[in-house]
């Protein structure tokens, strides 16, 4: 038995969600008393980094069919490395790529699987794995009932722990379809930490006004060394590029800060930031709903307040 | 053109979370559904877009009780041609993907869509789980698509970005905000809906491999600490030694 760790990168660069994934696979391991097996597909230099987060082993396959993002085909390699590492759990990171692979993996080993699990199983009542529900108003405890059960973690659930050495990397054959998805442009913003990876957020809505004011947001935002994000409005009038478009039908995020600046707080927002460590609001109205989940609040006029804290956060990081 | 698309039901947002006595089930007690948004919104409104303009037809499908037919005739009003109901509990994610899957498995459809993710449970998991059991490609996420003939030009959300992929028909696609633009279903829809077909099977036996033993409800938030608008050094300090974030 062994637990495998399906390990994402970009063009050979291993980003957090893929220490968190590697560090969620050790501390199950270990709770096992089974080894942790990192997997690695594709062209990345430096795999055996991994073992510093805790990997026993770390298997990489290279193919040419691997160079680009096809579900089926990243798919068929990784349960071939279930079979080689003899797994029975296996866990992702829950990003956009490894949602497809959790579901296309369950169905195809048959097995449970949690989707965003927010923390590690537990086995002394079945094999459980917690997750957030119903907009962060609730969790669920699943159950998992199958052989084999997949597990993709949601970011920031876990603290990378990188007291581990690293181990060589070791070539895995695999036995691959060809690709029937071609990547014809991939556009990643460089040098922006993702928001789902963020662990401090500066958001702002509508009370900036227009997309001309949002320079005091990046101000602040650069201080805190934060990713900004913005609500719905903002992102459909143009104000904002969507993929920084937070909530219900935007993006889920729960970084350790998240500050909310000119936003009201409507229920359909809150759905996505709600489960943040610590929430600060900024708002002129006292009655904005926001405040109600908000950890600390200033009540007062952003285009005044928000000079002032990025002055404040500056000196606070100078000294 | 034959696409079939994948809908279901959801609480609405507002709507009250509560569970039963014993904490190991969802209380439906005076909760309003809706339909999925992104299968509503996105994922339909993009099929009928794509056989309006290639020709062909829709088919919605869901898995749940008999309770579900007003919001399947909700999508039938929108532009659907005929609905199929899968008559069961939708216990598990791959209890739903192996009904669906065992219903399309040998019917042609050239394409099967899914919305991104349930809005109450978040799993994303259906689409692949369908894609999988008919050795299909996937597309997540998908917020643009272009059609010509066999071929498609599909846009998907990715961290921080796009990625713009080439694929050919058959394939599973999830819709994410911007496929495609919101229809409100109109008188004549409405009444056109109610002579549409919908036609009812028996699910196929599966044994959930996973499935919620509990829920639990997090503790309540204290009430807010309010900063003087003066005083951004007060709040700084507080991020810091009291809060120990930044
Ligand atoms: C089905 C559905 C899904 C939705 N999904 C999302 C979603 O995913 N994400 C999302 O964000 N929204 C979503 N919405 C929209 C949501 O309901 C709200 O309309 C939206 O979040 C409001 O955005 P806002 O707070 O920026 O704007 P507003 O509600 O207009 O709030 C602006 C706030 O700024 C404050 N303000 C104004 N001027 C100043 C100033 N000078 N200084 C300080 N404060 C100031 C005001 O007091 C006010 O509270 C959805 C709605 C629906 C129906
Ligand atoms: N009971 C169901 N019946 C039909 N389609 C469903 C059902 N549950 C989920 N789906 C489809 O799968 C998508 C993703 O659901 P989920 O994996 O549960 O987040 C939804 O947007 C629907 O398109």
């Amino acid at each position: 038995m062994a637990v495998l760790v399906y390990v994402e990168h970009h063009n050979g660069a291993f980003k957090k969600t893929a220490f968190e994934a590697v560090t969620y696979g050790r501390k199950t391991a270990d709770s096992l008393g089974v080894p942790c097996v990192a997997l690695v597909l594709g062209k990345a230099d430096g795999a055996g980094e991994l073992g510093r987060y805790g990997a026993s082993r770390v298997l990489q396959v290279q193919d040419p069919a691997l160079e680009n993002f096809d579900s089926q085909v990243y798919t068929a390699a990784i349960a071939q490395a279930v079979q080689a590492a003899g797994a029975k759990v296996i866990v992702l990171a829950h990003t956009s790529n490894g949602k497809a692979l959790l579901g296309r993996l369950a169905a195809k080993l048959d097995a449970g699987s949690v989707s965003g699990a927010t923390a590690l199983p537990t086995a002394n009542n079945g094999f459980r794995v917690r997750k957030n529900v119903f907009s962060g108003k609730a969790i669920a405890e699943y159950e998992l009932k199958s052989e084999y059960k997949v597990i993709s973690i949601a970011g920031n659930s876990i603290r990378p722990d990188a007291s581990g050495s690293p181990v060589a990397v070791e070539s895995l054959a695999a036995n691959l379809p060809a690709p029937k998805i071609r990547t014809l442009e991939l556009k990643r913003i460089e040098g922006e930490i993702p928001l789902p990876e963020a662990e401090v957020v500066v958001s702002a809505g509508r009370g900036m006004k227009g997309p001309e004011n949002w320079g005091i947001v990046e101000d602040l935002a650069k201080a805190l060394g934060a990713t900004t994000a913005c609500s719905r409005p903002v992102a459909d009038s143009g104000w904002r590029p969507h993929h920084e478009h937070v909530g219900q039908t935007g993006i889920a995020i729960r970084p350790n800060l998240y500050i909310a600046i000119g936003i009201s707080g409507a229920i359909q927002h809150l759905a996505g930031v709600n489960n943040s460590k610590v929430i600060v609001v900024i708002n002129k109205d006292p009655d904005a709903p926001f405040f109600k989940a908000a950890d600390y609040g200033v009540v007062g006029d952003l285009f005044e307040v928000l000079p002032r804290l990025t002055e404040a956060v500056k000196k606070m990081k100078g000294s | 053109m034959k696409i079939l698309v994948c809908i279901t039901k959801t609480p609405d947002t507002t709507a009250p979370v509560r569970f039963s006595a014993d904490n190991k089930e969802y209380n439906p007690a005076g909760v309003a559904y809706i339909l999925n948004p992104y299968d509503e919104w996105y994922s339909l409104v993009c099929a009928l877009e794509l056989t309006e303009k290639h020709g062909g037809a829709v088919t919605v499908i869901n898995v749940g009780p008999a309770d579900n037919e007003t919001l399947i005739r909700k999508a039938l009003a929108i532009g659907a041609a005929d609905a199929i109901r899968i008559d069961a509990n939708p216990s598990s994610a791959l209890f739903v993907a192996k009904q669906i899957a065992g219903y399309a498995k040998d019917k042609g459809y050239d394409a099967i869509f899914c919305g991104k993710e349930t809005i109450d449970y978040n799993g994303a998991e259906v689409g692949p789980m369908i894609a999988e059991l008919l050795d299909l490609p996937f597309l997540s996420f998908a917020n643009h698509l272009e059609l010509d003939g066999r071929k498609a030009k599909v846009s998907r959300d990715i961290e921080g970005g796009t990625e713009v992929v080439e694929v050919e028909l058959p394939f599973v696609l999830s819709a994410a905000k911007d496929l495609a633009e919101q229809r409100i279903p109109n008188m004549m829809g409405i009444m056109k809906a109610k002579q549409k077909p919908l036609q009812v099977i028996p699910p196929a036996p599966f044994e959930d491999k996973a499935v919620i033993a509990v829920y639990e409800t997090p503790p309540a938030k204290s009430s807010v600490r309010l900063i003087d608008p003066e005083n951004m050094d007060e709040l700084v300090r507080l991020l810091h030694e009291e809060a120990k974030i930044i």
